[in-house]
């Protein structure tokens, strides 16, 4: 079936609710209005407000109960509206769900989902725009995924719910709408952890996640058409903890590496993805590894915005110059 | 219109006065049963006390002692199941050990490692982000009424914590889902060096239920009896689905915050002691002696059978071997990714220069 990520996401949260009696979906708005983006539509008319609810306007305690929950045995599966409100939770994910297991030395576990919606480009207000995973690198015991599309979007929550640790997912909002693909109406997986060869090519890795996925393809389009650059994308889809394996080999493969994404560029995912490419295959280069970041400024206004988002033509200039003999 | 400053009025529920004199109806307790939370009173004294020597000699890291309030601590949990829960601060020892969680498991987690409390005791294990635990507790109810299970929780915190955010979410939504949880403030007066008075301007920390429409109580900390009677009921009312309680137990920390601590430099010993003249443990030992429930000689003897008790403990904790140099990476995830495997392999490499720093 053509699914949007939006319809795909809500189909892999119907199968977990409907396969598994532990799963309960928890939030600000996901019940009756079925989530400010309608990825939780219908979901309380189909299971009822015992397993679909909405809490109060508390971020903290929505993930500090789930924590909870989480101990008890259920499998929440928490909404915090926008990634730019993780902050106000920060406690709760980074010093209890992600520590519970080493804590209590294995006794108990924090098998819970936070989904947020995260990204620039659809002109949303302050704070509703920001990137925030790079923060979530120093945070042991978290996993962070970042789908690129539908079919992906809902293989990897399906994972994520199953995970007996706590996962971060977070949703590209530009993404949400933006294409159709098609996705299985049933239930499949797809491994955290594993990145995806979305392109094959030989003369340069282009690694993103997320929306910049599209704009990485794009790029790679038109070095193939103007200068016939083979690009190689790989869409990391987890990016903590990374997929070293895929970054080497197919660094090892190409030689030149350029890394794409809409967060900040001091020390985020472009930042590890160096760091990896250095101590595991730095004699593989034959060029400086490029990045194309968001800048080192807060989130800009939505009149702003397009400005400060990576575009094709930004990564198609790295490409150039990593392939400048 | 009128502006008006709303006094709750609330005073502290009292059975046993400071004397040892019933002054209100006792709870239904068997004779057997009073002598055995009275010695689990002196059991967390004793504990704290060993912890404080073994921290002065270098064989436990710092430390809170619960000195001044065994009889909250012990109240709280005892009328507790063993299916219920406890999320506690560091502050509530004796709480765990009345749940179940054994002397030499706590002593060996003061030694400065992970000390895994047995699951069937439903303790989390002591937090240290203040306040942090009561939203797990108003979870665990949660978990527990979705589940339809006859379970109860109990979330425990300091005066101090009242101030933090998650302590006023949690009694928020422990009144919105209604859920089987009783969230308890041990208020003893200081968090650290800031006086209870500098936390809030209002009479009572119970006084906020009625603004979360959540049924409160305030309770004399002191008095086991009065903190049994009032969590005996705040329980079986969560437990009969009538929702959640707030209760507020008025006590006061003798000792240091922590090892770390030194109060004289903040607090007038001639309050602190006013405060050892309510000492809880005095108390029922006066109105246990006064109704011929026990002889000073019993009393006694069970002092030394709790010292013996603390002591043994404390020698099986420091028997006990330290764990491997690399035990901290176990429990980081269910399973270590390439990248950690690595990592610890490099300490292994490296761990015999590190023998400095493990005791």
């Amino acid at each position: 079936m053509q699914m949007t990520m939006i319809e795909a996401l809500n189909s892999a949260l119907s199968l977990e609710l409907e396969r598994d009696q532990r799963v309960v979906v928890l939030g600000q708005d996901i019940g009756v209005n079925g989530g400010v983006f309608r990825v939780t539509e219908h979901l309380q008319k189909k299971f009822g407000v015992q397993r679909v609810f909405d809490t109060p306007l508390a971020e903290s305690a929505i993930v500090g109960s789930s924590v909870g929950m989480a101990v008890y045995g259920l499998r929440p599966v928490a909404e915090i509206q926008f990634a730019g409100f993780l902050f106000v939770c920060m406690n709760q994910l980074v010093s209890q769900a992600a520590r519970i297991r080493f804590r209590s030395g294995g006794v108990y576990t924090c098998p819970l989902v936070v989904r947020s919606p995260y990204g620039g480009g659809v002109r949303t207000p302050e704070l509703h725009s920001d990137s925030v995973e790079g923060v979530f690198l120093q945070t042991p015991g978290f996993k962070v995924v970042v789908p690129s599309n539908p079919y992906d979007a809902k293989g990897l929550l399906a994972s994520a719910v199953a995970d007996p640790d706590p996962v971060l997912f977070l949703e590209n909002i530009k993404l949400y709408r933006s294409f159709r693909q098609e996705t299985p109406e049933d239930y499949y997986t797809i491994p955290l952890g594993k990145a995806k060869t979305v392109q094959e090519g030989e003369d340069v890795s282009v690694f993103a996640y997320g929306a910049m996925v599209p704009v990485a393809l794009e790029a790679a389009k038109k070095a193939q058409q103007a200068t016939g650059t083979s690009v190689e994308v790989i869409d990391l889809r987890t990016i903590w903890p990374l997929d070293e394996e895929a970054i080497v080999a197919s660094v090892e493969k190409t030689g030149r590496a350029v890394i794409v994404h809409e967060a900040p560029r001091a020390g985020g995912v472009g930042s590890e993805v160096i760091a990896v490419i250095n101590e595991h295959c730095l004699y593989s280069l034959l060029k400086p590894i490029e990045r194309v970041t968001g800048y080192d400024t807060p989130f800009p206004v939505p009149g702003l915005e397009d400005y400060y988002l990576p575009m094709p033509a930004k990564v198609l200039d790295a490409i150039k110059r990593v392939m400048e003999s | 219109m009128t502006i008006q400053q709303i006094d709750s009025g609330m005073t502290a529920y009292q059975i046993l006065d400071v004397e040892g004199n019933l002054v209100g109806a006792m709870p239904k307790l068997s004779t057997e049963r009073i002598l055995a939370l009275y010695r689990a009173m002196h059991l967390g004294r004793a504990l704290s006390n060993k912890v404080v020597a073994l921290q002065r000699q270098g064989r436990a890291t710092t430390f809170g002692s619960l000195v001044g309030q065994e009889a909250t601590s012990v109240g709280l949990a005892a009328p507790l199941q063993p299916q219920d829960w406890l999320t506690t601060s560091y502050r509530e020892i004796a709480s765990l050990v009345v749940k179940g969680v054994p002397l030499s498991t706590l002593i060996y987690s003061f030694r400065g490692f992970t000390a895994p409390y047995p699951k069937e005791t439903h303790c989390l294990p002591i937090q240290i982000v203040i306040g942090t635990q009561m939203p797990h507790a108003v979870g665990l109810a949660m978990a527990a009424k979705i589940a339809g299970d006859p379970v109860v929780a109990v979330g425990v915190c300091g005066d101090g914590a009242t101030s933090e955010g998650d302590f006023n979410e949690a009694l928020n939504f422990a009144g919105a889902f209604q859920v089987p949880v009783v969230l308890v403030v041990q208020n003893n007066g200081w968090a650290i060096s800031v006086p209870r008075a500098r936390q809030s301007a209002a009479s009572s920390f119970a006084a906020r239920g009625p603004g979360f429409g959540v049924p409160s109580v305030l309770v004399d900390g002191n008095d086991l009896f009065a903190v049994y009677d009032v969590m005996q009921q705040a329980v079986e009312r969560a437990r009969s689905g009538q929702g959640p309680t707030l209760v507020e137990a008025l006590t006061y920390r003798t000792g240091a915050h922590t090892t770390a601590d030194d109060p004289t430099s903040y607090r007038d010993e001639a309050d602190v002691e006013a405060w050892r003249a309510k000492d809880p443990v005095v108390r029922l030992q006066r109105f246990l002696i006064k109704s011929n429930l026990l002889t000073e000689e019993q009393n006694q003897a069970l002092i030394d059978a709790v010292e013996a008790e603390i002591n043994r403990a404390a020698d099986e904790a420091l028997a006990q071997p330290v764990p491997a140099p690399d035990a901290f990476f176990d429990y980081t995830a269910a399973n270590l990714s390439p990248r950690l495997q690595a990592q610890r392999q490099d300490l292994l490499h490296y761990a015999t220069h590190q023998q400095n720093g493990r005791r």
